[in-house]
């Protein structure tokens, strides 16, 4: 069971991180990388809490924020899959075999964020709706009122959507803690990381593939990166 | 065109400090015209007539309406917006301005932020983790590297902006904007090539096991998802065999 200040802290983290993705202010603290880590941090073990951000933030270079599109939101599901990562006083053991449920727990918890994104962007309308006729005639505090309602509202948003992720999540770890034990660290970490290396890498096909003559600079790079993975 | 009137610290520092905020009403109508003009808002106030006059609330009804760009490139837009309204462009000209350059500036940023800089400062982070450095190292790597050409790009968009005024093509035809962008996917090919093997063997190094064999089947994956991409996304993919794992593990 987690405490009640930890879960203040997480979802605290969670508001600012998911305030960051869209509305304020798009430092990329938001990116599983930096989420996931800090989440981990909290909970007493940076180390899973950076090897589940490392793991999302691969399949995070699949998605990119391109204007009203539809897309995964990183940052509180990675706050949660930190969290979740993080069993406090773990060896290397559980915290690997704990990784393919704190990775399953970001993607999925991205997919839920994003619609909750949606549903801000309907909220926002409605608010500019109901100052209509002020904005029309140039009145500066509607600007502001209908601006900062945004602001508030995702932050509280943000923060509302890791509070439930983490409460959820937390019972149903311990809960399948000991059937992930069956499986063992070593299948857990080979699937989990060839996943999110193989869908990082697809991702990163599909973002150069355009540009002249990347295929040299891609090869060049696996082939040096591969070369020093074996060697070392 | 006459010279560009001179703005005091403050108004440049409150626009500024607004500019990040651009994107905090957005919605699937005005997406973020609202925060255009919220941005704007501390320029307008130096219009003839100050917050009562006629001027600074046509300037506020004009800018809270339809606008889209790149969040960072909006900047570039502002400045040109505040610059036009207090030279006293015709509110016709100003509506037009605003209609041709969204497509622009949101083409402009997303080639060179969203496919570019920001991926590119991942797989930075991801080398560094995958040179072995602790997690303030790596997280510091990324939201260090990142935030530099973030904050310059805004700050550049603004000032550029409001030198220009409707005249920005000149700026979105800088070297950064128009050849930035396939640098850095080749820094990106080279930097990400290197990176994905190193990460996956600083991950597997928790449990010794073939980093070949393991080598092998992610680049697979990776030919697999790039050859349909059209058809799924690799995320989704993992959800699935990550889920199917699952409950393999649970039921076993």
């Amino acid at each position: 069971m987690m405490e009640p200040g930890t879960l203040m802290v997480l979802a605290g983290l969670g508001a600012v991180v998911g305030l960051d993705f869209v509305s304020f202010p798009q430092a990329m603290l938001s990116r599983p990388l930096v989420a996931a880590t800090l989440a981990g941090a909290v909970c007493g073990n940076v180390t899973a809490g950076l090897l589940a951000g490392v793991l999302l933030e691969c399949f995070a270079l699949e998605t990119m924020p391109f204007g009203a599109s539809r897309y995964p939101e990183w940052g509180p599901a990675s706050v949660a899959a930190g969290a979740v990562a993080a069993v406090p006083g773990a060896d290397a053991e559980l915290t690997a075999r704990m990784l393919p449920f704190a990775v399953l727990a970001g993607l999925v918890g991205a997919m839920i964020g994003g619609q909750t994104l949606v549903w801000l962007r309907q909220f926002n309308l409605s608010v500019a709706a109901r100052y209509r006729d002020e904005l029309a005639a140039g009145d500066a505090s509607a600007v502001t009122s209908v601006q900062w309602t945004g602001l508030v509202i995702d932050f509280g948003r943000a923060g509302a959507v890791t509070a439930v992720f983490v409460v959820a999540l937390m019972p149903l770890r311990d809960a399948v803690r000991h059937g992930l034990d069956s499986v063992g660290g070593t299948a857990s970490l080979t699937l989990v990381g060839v996943l999110a290396v193989g869908v990082g890498g697809g991702a990163i096909w599909k973002v150069v593939h355009s540009a002249k003559g990347y295929e040299w600079y891609l090869t060049a790079g696996v082939a040096l990166g591969s070369a020093a993975a074996v060697l070392l | 065109m006459k010279a560009a009137p001179t703005l005091p610290l403050g108004t440049w520092l409150h626009v500024f400090v607004r500019l990040f905020a651009v994107q905090g009403s957005y919605n699937y109508e005005t997406m973020i015209g609202n925060g255009i003009a919220f941005a704007a808002e501390p320029a307008f106030r130096l219009l003839p007539g100050g917050r009562d006059g006629e001027a600074y609330h046509a300037a506020m009804a004009r800018h809270s309406r339809y606008f889209n760009a790149h969040p960072y490139l909006a900047a570039l837009a502002v400045g040109a917006l505040v610059r036009a309204e207090l030279d006293g462009e015709a509110g016709e000209r100003v509506e037009r301005f605003r209609t041709a350059c969204c497509g622009p500036l949101g083409a402009a940023g997303d080639r060179l932020v969203w496919a570019g800089w920001l991926p590119f400062c991942s797989a930075l982070a991801l080398l560094v983790y995958g040179l072995g450095a602790s997690a303030a190292g790596v997280l510091l790597t990324f939201v260090g590297t990142y935030n530099v050409a973030h904050v310059a790009l805004r700050a550049w968009g603004l000032r550029a902006g409001y030198r220009e005024g409707l005249k920005i093509a000149a700026a979105l035809g800088s070297p950064v904007l128009r050849t930035g962008p396939l640098h850095v996917a080749r820094a990106l090919a080279v930097v990400a090539g290197v990176a994905l093997p190193l990460v996956l063997l600083r991950v597997r190094a928790v449990q010794p096991t073939s980093i070949v064999f393991e080598l092998g089947l992610a680049a697979l994956l990776a030919v697999a998802l790039a050859r349909w991409q059209a058809r799924t996304d690799g995320w989704r993919v993992g959800v699935i065999l990550l889920l199917l794992f699952f409950i393999y593990s649970v039921v076993r």
